[in-house]
């Protein structure tokens, strides 16, 4: 029993076409790819918008923002 | 493979694009390096991240789409003829995976398919996938310390899978219908890796906007230099050093060029034309070294504009590196950078565009210029081995360059991200901006060190500080 098209090396090396295991299901795999391609650009979209908005309420104001500023200094901001 | 001749030629040219793989993988890493040394240091995890994860979502989409872009678009499509077929690329192929080359299991695909598709295919795909990082990477620099990671990650996608490589189908193909019916020549990437790039960015900086303090009330500019320029100048050495890789890739290793009876190998440039490793490595060399030594004059000396005239130098005698003297690729390349410079600072006045690294300059004007000036130096060259296209032609060019710059670059650039914008996925809130991009992970870090320092007071009896 094998996953792939073939049990072992012996016999003629140009008979083995793919190597990967589950030949035929490619078609299958892209679209679990393209799935999850999209799957991370959501996540991520939501994540970061969720961030800067947690951000803008704790620094966004003008004191905190001063304060951060007053820590620059001009050769390190 | 069935002699050894035939396997070395096989093992050789499979070898070769994976040797280019590794040395253009450094042009990655310079371009983190340099952005991260051009940003400030309450911005540097992020300019980072956004180089980085870049790599891993061109990656994917180019496996899935870009390269079968590559073989199916060389016509347009609908300008010399159809979507053309290319089951190698497809990414259910099986020849997109491990394969020796033996009887196909697809009842589309031919043994001759998998015999000469099994063993390059791949590290092809590779080669073509690291100019699409340098394209998007090109752009990322631009944008720095203000663009959202969600818009610039998209943008990303469309200059690193997309758009490059339909210009590539069209001007990098030796069957794409520019080189057919414009005779564009193009053999390092002038126009399709950097003009298109600067071009693309350019797009995306209009609807972008500066940085915040980039000018002053009245307009002015203001210089927003480099805040580690040791980082900088290792950054772009390595982008040199990995431009190696990209210069050799653009070539074929080893092609019967004879025409007719008889048989003559030699290397070749992407449309199949003769060059050889020498002509390209001299030239190289010699446009680096005019770039550097026209950038020290033009900009006075800066170290910044200095390096970036070396890249740009070469960028600019790139079309046509595989045929100008070494003296010739010189001069052009120290006339780019005069262009490229003078360029980049009367648009930053004029239309107020804030390009962070000068990126628009270095690739986006060099580019265009290198493509147009091929068409002078090489006027009446044929572009293709194949005796029905047209020759090189300055007019050809020129009208290449636009496509690259605007058609490709610019439109696409800028419609992207004005969809983007309209979503609220390009640009950072200001308030954020100012405090810093990094501000909301330094401070989680800030009090986590804090933790650590008040719990070893704690444990050698000292009172806990809150500083």
């Amino acid at each position: 029993m094998s996953t792939g098209n073939f049990e072992n090396w012996a016999g003629t090396i140009t008979d083995i076409g793919p190597m990967y295991p589950f030949v035929g299901t490619e078609m299958l795999w892209f679209i679990a790819g393209l799935a999850f391609w999209i799957w991370w650009h959501v996540v991520q979209t939501k994540r970061e918008n969720k961030t800067y908005a947690e951000e803008v309420k704790r620094f966004g104001d003008a004191e905190s923002l001063k304060k951060i500023i007053a820590g620059e200094s001009a050769e390190n901001p | 493979m069935d002699n050894e001749l035939t396997a070395l030629g096989i093992i050789f040219t499979e070898f070769y694009y994976w040797l280019t793989v590794v040395l253009m993988f450094l042009i990655h890493i310079g371009f983190c390096m340099y952005e991260v040394g051009a940003s400030r240091h309450k911005n540097h995890m992020h300019t980072l991240m956004k180089n980085t994860m870049l790599i891993p979502l061109v990656t994917i989409t180019f496996f899935f789409f870009g390269w079968w872009i590559y073989f199916a678009f060389p016509n347009g499509p609908g300008i010399t003829g159809g979507v053309e077929t290319a089951l190698w690329a497809e990414p259910w192929s099986e020849l997109m995976g491990p394969h020796m080359g033996g009887a196909p299991v697809s009842e589309a695909l031919t043994a001759d398919d998998t015999a000469g598709w099994a063993r390059i295919n791949g590290v092809f795909w590779a080669a073509f996938l690291l100019f699409s990082w340098t394209a998007a990477s090109i752009v990322s620099g631009s944008v720095i310390e203000r663009i959202k990671s969600t818009g610039f990650w998209i943008l990303a996608v469309g200059i690193g899978s997309v758009w490059w490589i339909i210009d590539a189908a069209w001007g990098w193909h030796s069957a794409g219908w520019m080189v057919q019916k414009l005779g564009y020549h193009d053999a390092y990437a002038s126009g399709v890796i950097h003009a298109i790039a600067g071009g693309y960015a350019l797009g995306i900086l209009f609807i972008l906007g500066p940085r915040i303090g980039k000018f002053a009330p009245d307009g002015t500019p203001r210089n927003i230099g480099p805040r580690n320029p040791w980082l900088v100048t290792i950054g772009l050495f390595l982008i040199y050093t990995g431009f190696w890789g990209f210069y050799v890739a653009c070539n074929v290793p080893m092609w019967d060029i004879q025409a007719g009876d008889g048989v003559f190998f030699s290397a070749t440039n992407i449309y199949l034309a003769p060059t050889t490793l020498s002509a390209i490595t001299v030239n190289f060399l010699m446009s680096l070294s005019g770039g550097l030594l026209m950038g020290y004059i033009v900009s006075k000396g800066d170290a910044f504009w200095t390096y970036s005239s070396g890249l740009a130098g070469i960028i600019a005698a790139s079309a046509g590196n595989d045929l100008y003297h070494p003296i010739q690729a010189m001069f052009i390349a120290a006339l780019g950078v005069i262009f490229m410079y003078k360029l980049h600072y009367w648009v930053e006045r004029k239309f107020k565009i804030d390009d962070a690294v000068g990126a628009v300059a270095v690739h986006g004007y060099a580019g265009c210029f290198g493509v147009f000036i091929a068409g002078i130096f090489l006027w009446g060259y044929p572009s293709s081995p194949d005796a029905s296209f047209a020759v090189i032609t300055p007019w050809g060019q020129f009208i290449g360059a636009v496509i690259m710059f605007w058609v490709l670059g610019f439109i696409p650039g800028w419609v992207t991200a004005k969809i983007l914008n309209g979503f609220g996925m390009l640009r950072i809130p200001r308030e954020v901006e100012l405090a810093g991009l990094d501000v909301g992970a330094n401070a989680e870090r800030y009090a986590e060190e804090q933790g650590i320092i008040n719990a070893e007071r704690a444990a050698i009896g000292g009172a806990a500080g809150s500083d």
